[in-house]
């Protein structure tokens, strides 16, 4: 079975899809992927289906359980890249791929990660300072 | 490896394990962009595929595929027929209902295929198992 490798650049972790995935192969990925998030303590995951020319049902849900579990481990999943044959083919196909967020390119991706990061540190902050947001 | 395809016959490939759902995949690909279809009905037809081949994997326990250029005289497509000796599908209606599973996937192999494709013709039964007939035209 082949495996797809994942890269940790700074603090998000980035998998680039490149084959024709078996669903063992998926599996496998949702794995490797828990147990980086945890090894690296990293904030973020790109996914990026640039490469992806279909996204089944099976795929589609490997990406919504992928972006589930990154969350209950404090990282931020995004799914870049799709094709927009492939984006149409989902909706008519039914798939709605809830829960994950999604940006055209990697660049794009990492904006958002650091974004929803940097939201979650000011929430951090403002609870121990809510007496400053007093409305006008 | 896609090279060489005869289009004149259909194209056989069994369906035992996941590795073959990504080779049947590969083969309506193939096909596909033999018979000229566009970007878009080339992603609907392979994805209706690979939902359908997992289908005879995972509920038929395996079976085979065969993918068929067809010319109606106005327009060419591909036709693809999924079978398996299987359980057979007891209840047709239900199988056919968005987000019904009798297993642990999603619900959207049988209903979601058959709006990706043209037509769409089921036959099953416990004696014979299923029989699943697509066919995508180009435009």
């Amino acid at each position: 079975m082949e495996r797809v490798p994942i890269l940790k650049i700074g603090d998000i972790l980035l998998v680039s899809i490149q084959l024709d995935m078996s669903d063992q192969t998926a599996v496998q990925l949702q794995e490797d992927l828990a147990e980086r998030i945890v090894d690296t303590g990293c904030h973020g995951v790109i996914i990026d289906i640039t490469a992806l020319d279909i996204v089944d049902s099976f795929v589609g849900r490997m990406l919504s359980t992928i972006a589930s579990i990154s969350k209950v481990l404090d990282a931020e999943t995004v799914v870049v890249g799709m094709r927009p044959a492939v984006a149409i083919t989902l909706v008519e196909l039914g798939l709605s791929l809830n829960g994950i967020r999604t940006a055209l390119n990697v660049e794009r991706g990492m904006e958002l990660i650091a974004a929803a990061h940097a939201d979650e540190l000011d929430y951090q902050l403002d609870d121990d300072s809510d007496a400053e947001t007093a409305t006008p | 490896m896609t090279a060489g395809i005869d289009l004149g016959q259909p194209q056989a490939q069994s369906v035992r394990s996941d590795e073959d759902v990504v080779r049947v995949r590969q083969l309506v690909r193939a096909v596909a962009v033999a018979s000229k279809l566009s970007l878009v009905d080339q992603t609907k037809v392979v994805t209706a595929a690979s939902e359908l081949a997992r289908n005879t994997l995972v509920y038929g326990g395996g079976g085979s595929v065969e993918v068929t250029v067809v010319d109606n005289g106005r327009r060419n497509g591909v036709q693809i027929v999924f079978a398996d000796s299987g359980p057979g599908i007891a209840d047709l209606d239900l199988a056919m209902t968005d987000g019904y599973t009798s297993g642990g996937g999603l619900g959207l192999g049988l209903s979601g295929s058959r709006r990706l494709v043209d037509e769409f013709q089921i036959e099953t039964s416990a004696e014979t198992g299923t029989r699943i007939t697509v066919t995508k035209w180009s435009r």
